[in-house]
């Protein structure tokens, strides 16, 4: 066999222009997920600006960027209420990057060759810093509405006294996993899609490479799963992005009105 | 049993517990449908608490998922 297909290669971060650029000792290269992170924010400005033409009588795009504000206002007035109008710049932002850098990701350009696309989502690098950045913003808006009186989060009313030894530990320690599993779900989904479609994909080409019934036979079933897969793919990213940001909206829901 | 054999064999153990949260995942839909079914009108209501369920249990089969490639792909031999 000429070579082993490797499923992790994927995510490889190189330098698009082949080589590393050093300042002070950092590694500030522009990297392919730099590339695709610049493309995601290409793809918003251009769906947003051709969203806000601002016509009386709306066209499908602007109805298309009308109908994704009003679902995000919804998600906020249902899960915050009306205090919850501030935050919907940031969920929207959050929930469009998400979901686009996703679905950005199981685009399946390699048919024209050397034109992979990449998963900006699929390292913990990057969905890190977002669950980090709702997580600061929802500490931010306890502290400064509450003060110090946002520490009764971790004290649920109703629980008899003599519980509280047990229930305050583990109800801060369920409140500080809260920004990993944020990041943890959305990195580990988008990789683990990523894996299966690249374990069929080399399914495909082994099999073509076997020859034979058999060979060819194998081939056409991984191919028949990989169009499956993509759809369900296609379903996670967006069910991801949603749950992204649904848990930011609840975490928010919980720092401005303490239970 | 050599070092290598014992991780590859943590690393199936530990997709074990992937299946384990499927079991989850289709049990919180299920309960969803059936719930739906019942009473169509209350369903689109509660569609935000079943993302939410959703993730939860989704969140745990992924961790036992990112505990095998830990075994795999970090653990040096």
């Amino acid at each position: 066999m000429a070579g082993k297909i490797d499923p992790m290669e994927q995510f490889l971060v190189e330098p698009v222009l082949g080589r590393h650029i050093e300042l002070f000792g950092y590694d500030v290269s522009f990297t392919n997920s730099a590339l695709f992170m610049v493309v995601v924010f290409a793809l918003l400005f251009v769906f947003m600006w051709g969203g806000m033409k601002r016509q009386l009588v709306p066209g499908r795009w602007q109805v298309a960027a009308e109908s994704v504000v009003g679902f995000i206002d919804n998600m906020m007035q249902v899960n915050i209420g009306p205090e919850g109008k501030k935050f919907a710049p940031y969920i929207f932002s959050i929930f469009m990057f998400i979901l686009f850098a996703n679905l950005v990701g199981v685009l399946p350009l390699a048919i024209v060759p050397g034109l992979h696309t990449f998963a900006v989502t699929s390292h913990i690098t990057v969905t890190a810093v977002l669950a980090f950045l709702s997580f600061g913003i929802v500490l931010a808006v306890g502290f400064w509405k509450h003060g110090l009186h946002f520490f009764s989060l971790f004290v649920p009313h109703g629980a008899p006294g003599w519980l509280m030894p047990v229930i305050i530990p583990v109800e801060f320690v369920s409140f500080m996993v809260r920004p990993f599993s944020l990041g943890l779900r959305l990195f580990v989904a988008m990789t683990a899609g990523h894996i299966l479609l690249e374990v069929f994909g080399s399914f495909v080409v082994q099999g073509l490479n076997a020859g034979g019934g058999l060979g060819i036979l194998v081939s056409i079933l991984s191919f028949v799963m990989i169009i499956g897969v993509s759809a369900l793919e296609l379903l996670v990213c967006a069910i991801q992005a949603y749950v992204f940001a649904l848990l930011t909206s609840l975490y928010l829901n919980d720092a401005v009105h303490l239970h | 049993m050599t070092d290598l054999g014992a991780m590859y064999i943590g690393a199936g153990l530990a997709a074990i517990g992937v299946g384990l949260a499927a079991l989850g995942v289709g049990n919180v839909f299920g309960s969803f449908l059936e719930g739906a079914l019942r009473n169509p009108g209350a369903a689109d209501g509660q569609q935000g608490r079943l993302f939410i369920g959703f993730a939860a249990s989704e969140l745990l089969g992924l961790i036992a998922f990112v505990v095998a490639i830990l075994i795999l792909f970090v653990v040096k031999n």
